[in-house]
């Protein structure tokens, strides 16, 4: 196996008595696209400026291509970051900025010019090499910080809620230009967001963190069809999560009694929660469906209508689940009130640890 | 602004040019009122007297210590080529700068290191830099007296670790020191202010751009904070110029500085139009070295 971009083992970071990271042993290939994602306060960024140099790990090694660098200064450490909003030396220009690096690497000043002119060039802001940072929209600001630190050529650069701060369109558009720049120059970009329909859009692999532990490692594909429990599966897209346990390895009883097929690992008698999307349920009248261990009945509560779906809530014995019904010429209608049974293809619900 | 907070019904395209325009109208005689004592204050007690100096200083001493105002002449500004009063002039200027100086090299670190404590620590530390103000200025320059002088805690604590006796008093050195005292908390609290502004967030990241401490300093942090410090050394350099409480009381007679100089010349020599002339000089100094280095820090006055 070739050597990992970046590869932490049993990373801590304590603030006084705050375990903000707790142990977490991760291995991030060159050239990949990684995600870290979690909720705010989950130690994802904690974990980025570790990785920087920015804050140093309370405990555990940390290597970049195989050098240990848990102890050395930021200058020292071959990877850049783009700021969360940027932090662009507002006394500078866009071309001093961006050439700032290599001025300190002590590139000689003609030729860190002319090289912070080809990324202004690559980022798509010639012409504006000239002007200061107060000057610029967020989105050129956020190509000024990806030039200022993709100028260096670092072995690994990492971005720090990079999106976080522009509008949709931008953002949709920065997230096209990122992969395109990472494509080009065949690094490894870490990147650290809240959003989930970013990491999935984006990213080779996603971490998902939570309370400064790494619950899940794994392609968007696996983190979305297969959580391994049931925060990953309620934070990666939206899903409802029916309480059972264990029967056996093919069937799990929902706390209302109802036995339902679902292939799992889990012990007998273990509380799992029936992970089942919204777009993978779907709604017929009472007594069309077969009952075959493939769905539950419930009562319509209210629809919303999204314009290319409708979402119906739908009240079981114990709790509200929703269902997304595409919008397709000739879609059945269901009023509050109606008595349907919700079913599924086999294999298309997924058991996660109750915790 | 009118305008759009009128309801809809108005007739808002008619109205609002009148409305503005009286708005406008009653801003400016508001904001006039307001500024009036001040205005007026400082044309009585400023201006006026000012134009009185500078009036005093092309008039002639009389032989009897009073002034003629008739006969103006520039007798007053030769005097000041006269190699006695060149001395004072430099001696005193070179202790405002070197005081300035000692003030922001020992501020700065202090005030970076204010900037990164915690709310609650911060505000303690910036009152310990202001208590000594609660203080009468004058005590403090005599404690300094006692500190310093014969058989005072320095010679004591000196002779104590076998450096001998250390006599600072009435010298040069112990003027600056006393300045440095003085005037060190107006250094201080701008340089603090325009720290504390700056996104911290720049210093990592020029550090995450390969600069390493001194040079995060040299091209971040102290280009950032230079309002800071033009103001502080403006703030230092000033009074240090024209200081005469702690010359008089540190300095002895060994150590004329310009502060000094003039109230001799007031009150003891009685030449009022040459006091006036180094008065009205020392303030062209100041002016000059203000805008200097105003324009130096890319502001303009």
């Amino acid at each position: 196996m070739t050597t990992p971009a970046v590869e932490l083992k049993g990373i801590t970071k304590r603030f006084g008595a705050v375990v903000a990271v707790d142990s977490i042993d991760l291995e991030i290939a060159d050239g990949e696209f990684f995600a870290m994602l979690g909720p705010s306060g989950c130690g994802k960024t904690t974990t980025l400026r570790m990785v920087a140099g920015l804050d140093f790990p309370t405990e555990g090694s940390l290597k970049i291509f195989g050098d240990e660098v848990g102890t050395l200064p930021p200058n020292k450490r071959p990877v850049n970051t783009v700021f969360q909003n940027y932090a662009l030396f507002p006394h500078m220009t866009v071309l001093q900025n961006v050439a700032f690096g290599l001025k300190m690497q002590g590139v000689d000043k003609s030729a860190a010019a002319s090289q912070a002119r080809e990324m202004i060039e690559l980022v798509q802001l010639g012409g504006l090499e000239d002007r200061k940072s107060s000057q610029m929209s967020g989105g050129q600001q956020q190509r000024v910080a990806l030039a200022r630190a993709l100028v260096n050529h670092p072995k690994v650069l990492l971005l720090d809620e990079p999106l976080g701060a522009l509008d949709l369109k931008l953002r949709q558009e920065m997230q096209g230009e990122l992969k395109r720049l990472q494509r080009e120059l065949g690094i490894s970009f870490v990147f650290v967001t809240h959003d989930q329909e970013e990491a999935l859009t984006m990213s080779d692999r996603i971490a998902v963190m939570h309370e400064g532990q790494l619950l899940q490692v794994g392609s968007p594909e696996e983190i979305y069809e297969h959580p391994v429990n049931r925060f990953v599966a309620d934070f990666i897209g939206q899903t409802n999560l029916l309480e059972g346990t264990i029967e056996d390895s093919a069937t799990v009883c929902l706390a209302n009694g109802v036995r339902v097929k679902a292939t799992s690992s889990y012990s007998t008698g273990a509380k799992v929660a029936l992970s089942l999307r919204p777009e993978r349920a779907h709604l017929s009248m009472r007594g069309d469906g077969a009952s075959d261990g493939s769905s539950i009945d419930g009562v319509i509560e209210r629809m919303t209508y999204l314009g290319n779906a409708r979402v119906y809530s739908v009240r079981l014995d114990w709790m509200e689940v929703e269902v997304r019904e595409e919008n397709r010429p000739g879609a059945a209608l269901y009023e509050p009130g109606t008595e349907i049974s919700i079913h599924w293809d086999p294999g298309a619900v997924w058991v996660v640890a109750d915790s | 602004m009118t305008a759009v907070e009128m309801p809809v019904e108005q007739d808002v395209a008619e109205a609002t040019p009148e409305f503005e325009a009286a708005a406008a109208r009653h801003d400016r005689r508001r904001g006039f009122l307001l500024a009036l004592p001040a205005y007026g204050y400082l044309v009585l007690f400023f201006a006026i007297p000012l134009i009185i100096v500078v009036v005093y200083s092309f008039a002639t001493r009389n032989r009897f210590g009073g002034t003629d105002l008739s006969g103006w002449n520039l007798d007053s500004y030769q005097k000041l080529g006269e190699p006695i009063v060149r001395d004072i002039l430099f001696r005193s200027l070179w202790l405002a700068i070197l005081t300035t100086v000692i003030c922001l090299v020992i501020s700065y670190p202090f005030a970076y290191f204010l900037s990164t404590r915690s709310p609650t620590v911060r505000n303690v530390m910036l009152v310990f830099v202001m208590i000594p103000f609660w203080t009468n200025f004058l005590v403090r320059n005599y404690a300094w007296r006692v500190i310093l002088g014969n058989d005072g805690t320095l010679t004591k604590i000196t002779e104590a670790i076998g450096l001998g006796e250390q006599e600072l008093l009435f010298s040069q050195t112990a003027v600056v020191l006393g300045l440095v005292y003085g005037y060190m908390p107006f250094m201080i609290l701008p340089l603090y202010a325009a720290i504390e502004r700056i996104d911290h967030r720049l210093l990592e990241a020029s550090r995450d751009l390969y600069a390493n401490g001194f040079q995060s300093f040299r091209h971040v942090l102290l280009p950032l904070s230079m309002p800071g410090v033009i103001a502080g050394s403006i703030l230092c350099f000033v009074p240090s110029l024209g200081a005469y409480v702690t010359p008089e009381i540190l300095g002895g007679a060994k150590t004329t500085l310009l502060g000094s100089y003039i109230v001799t010349q007031f009150l003891t020599a009685r030449n009022w139009p040459f006091g006036a002339a180094l008065s009205f000089v020392l303030m062209a100094i100041m002016l000059t070295a203000t805008i200097v280095y105003f324009r130096k820090g890319g502001r303009t006055l």
